[in-house]
């Protein structure tokens, strides 16, 4: 269970500036379900996430994961959760420029000492999977819109983290690769990982598999809050 | 501990890729630091060799030299002054000596020519012992090579090469011609019961003054030239280029705060996105910090290494060609030598460390304080 107790964003605090992304929310998301965040454009969704996965801290308010707050950890902690806990599949990608498409695959195992060997068996075969095997030994920037967002996905998930994020991952896609996208999301919430994303993408709040929508407006949630708001319920 | 090695291989094996793929960018870095090093350790290399040949000249040199001085010129000396020399209080041994230059017309080099004050050295008449300097400029390389000199009325005479000294100061060394006193009157046309000077050695170290002024008052024609006065006229020589050479150094130094600062000021956007990303898929701070250490090192470490090679042969193999230029007024004195490599351990650490720890410093530093934060911010 990832819980959100109150939970206030400024960026900028104290300046002119300053602007509230998140306003006081209280959000409860349940493992092993795939749950989806909608809202306009700069209504915070990417904000929200980056909260969620321990990359920003919060302004005020309360992160907690499995029942432990996690939102005053020291950033040592943090990164032991970002490294175990969370595989994130970023809006722009965040791909390393120069790294080829397996190295960037490969980039969250550097520090684990692990085997590199297998490593790279294990990265190959996420990158084949999502069909980009003959585009692996080419540097990122080279790759498409579509081939890089597949890459990030591939990266996000070579760790096996039990909480996959992901942001806005279909918007570079066409439909047959959403599709493809949407059917590997389905296997692995099946398989027990539990999935957030944010979209503005209609066919994904309407996929099979998606448990739980989250409305966001203007930092504030104001629809699916409880959990209790279905598919059903229908479109913002 | 395994993990760790294998943990700082990966970074390291990142780093490569790090490196390799900002190519132009770090060839350029490693170039810059180079020349910086290869400057600051010429000026050191050659600093520490002039002190190191100095002192050589100095243990060498004797503690009372005895000139001839008619109309400021350098003239030979009787025989009966070397006794009467010797014949002073305080003065346990005068020596006539037979020395002098030879310009070789062959090969434009200036040999130093003498006859050994060591007995056992003086090679048979018709035998010459040489410089390694000598077979060198006349380009005799092979074993047993006869050393031809022609005398001032322009006929040859043969010399048979018994030894060639190897280096041990080149100052000392490298030019030197060793004859038989009767060969050196012979060539050099010297009567017999002359000498070209007198060195003479003193009880007691302390009395070297007193006995210059008696003995000057006693023998006016002769000027007295004692190791102390020596010793003043080579550490003007030195000082004066080794000040140049500190300028040089300093200049280079300068030069490398520059850089360093430079690089200390901060990170391009590019590279703090970069550390960015790293943390946010897991990389811990150390991570980031280990991973540039190894960048910071690989370069730095490189470059050190590539900078004081190139310095040394600088230096060493090259005679120091780039100093050429400033360092010429040697030619005076002692033309054509070369510097016998000298290397003092403790300054080449020093270099080491003004170097390459402050642009350590310079590389992790600002990873430092970029790393710590939120990997959010720091992406955005
Ligand atoms: N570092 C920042 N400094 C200042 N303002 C920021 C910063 N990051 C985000 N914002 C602002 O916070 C608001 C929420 O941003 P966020 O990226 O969370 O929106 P979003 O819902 O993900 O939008 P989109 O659908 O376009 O991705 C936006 O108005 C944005 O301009
Ligand atoms: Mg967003």
């Amino acid at each position: 269970m990832i819980t959100l107790n109150a939970v206030t964003k400024l960026y900028n605090e104290g300046r002119p500036n300053e602007f509230a992304a998140l306003h006081e929310i209280d959000l409860t998301l349940a493992r092993g379900a795939m749950s989806v965040l909608r809202g306009p454009s700069g209504s915070g969704k990417t904000t929200l996430l980056s909260i969620l996965a321990c990359m920003a801290r919060p302004t005020s308010g309360r992160v907690s994961i499995d029942g432990e707050i996690v939102s005053g950890l020291p950033e040592r902690f943090l990164t032991e959760l970002r490294r175990t806990t969370f595989g994130f599949v970023f809006q722009r990608f965040n791909l390393v420029r120069g790294l080829t498409a397996l190295e960037n695959v490969m980039l969250p195992t550097v520090p684990l000492g692990a085997d590199y060997g297998q490593t790279r068996d294990r990265a190959m075969a996420r990158l084949e999977a999502l069909g980009l095997a003959d585009k692996a030994a080419m540097p990122i920037e080279h790759l498409s819109g579509g081939e890089a967002q597949r890459t990030a996905i591939a990266r996000a998930l070579i760790n096996d983290p039990p909480i996959l994020i992901a942001d806005e991952p279909t918007a570079n896609l066409d439909t047959a690769l959403a599709e493809k996208f949407l059917a590997i999301l389905a296997e692995e919430r099946a398989a027990g990982r539990t999935v957030i994303l944010t979209s503005h993408d209609p066919r994904i709040w309407e996929a099979e598999g998606v448990d739980r929508i989250v409305t966001l407006r203007d930092g504030r949630i104001v629809e699916g809050a409880t959990g209790e708001g279905a598919i059903t319920e229908g479109a913002v | 501990m395994m993990i760790w090695a294998r943990r700082q291989r990966a970074l390291a094996d990142y780093t490569l890729a790090a490196l390799s793929r900002r190519k132009g960018k770090n060839i350029a870095l490693v170039a810059i630091f180079s020349l910086v090093v290869f400057a600051l350790s010429s000026a050191m290399f050659f600093a520490a060799a002039l002190r190191h040949e100095t002192t050589q000249v100095l243990r060498n040199a004797p503690e009372i030299v005895v000139q001839k001085l008619i109309m400021g010129r350098q003239d030979l000396i009787p025989g009966d002054v070397v006794d009467t020399i010797a014949g002073f209080r305080g003065v346990t041994s005068a020596k006539g000596r037979l020395w002098g230059y030879y310009y070789d017309r062959i090969d434009g080099a200036n040999y130093t020519v003498m006859v050994p004050d060591d007995p056992a050295l003086i090679p048979a008449v018709g035998h010459v012992a040489v410089g390694e300097g000598v077979p060198r400029a006349r380009g005799l390389a092979w074993e047993g090579a006869p050393l031809f000199l022609s005398r001032y009325e322009g006929d040859l005479k043969r010399f048979d090469v018994d030894r060639t000294f190897t280096r041990d100061s080149a100052l000392m060394t490298a030019d030197l011609v060793l004859m038989n006193p009767q060969d050196f009157r012979a060539f050099f046309d010297i009567p017999e019961g002359l000498y070209t000077d007198v060195v003479a050695t003193v009880r007691n170290q302390n009395e070297v003054a007193t006995i210059v002024t008696k003995a000057s008052n006693a023998l006016p024609q002769m000027r007295f030239v004692t190791r102390a006065d020596i010793e003043r006229t080579y550490q003007k020589l030195f000082d004066w280029r080794e000040g140049l050479l500190v300028v040089l150094a300093g200049a280079g130094l300068l030069a490398f705060a520059i850089f360093a600062a430079e690089k200390a000021s901060g990170l391009s956007a590019e590279e703090a996105r970069e550390i960015g990303i790293l943390k946010a898929v897991g990389w811990d701070t150390r991570d980031v910090i280990a991973m540039k250490m190894w960048e910071g090192g690989l370069v730095s470490l490189g470059a050190f290494l590539i900078g004081t090679v190139a310095g040394f042969a600088h230096v060493f193999l090259f005679d120091g060609a780039l100093f050429a230029p400033v360092l010429r007024g040697w030619a005076v004195i002692y033309p054509d030598f070369a510097l016998t490599p000298h290397i003092d351990g403790v300054q080449l650490m020093t270099l080491g460390l003004l170097t390459v720890v402050p642009y350590m410093a310079a590389t992790v530093v600002p990873v430092w304080r970029t790393a710590s934060g939120d990997p959010d911010a720091v992406m955005r």
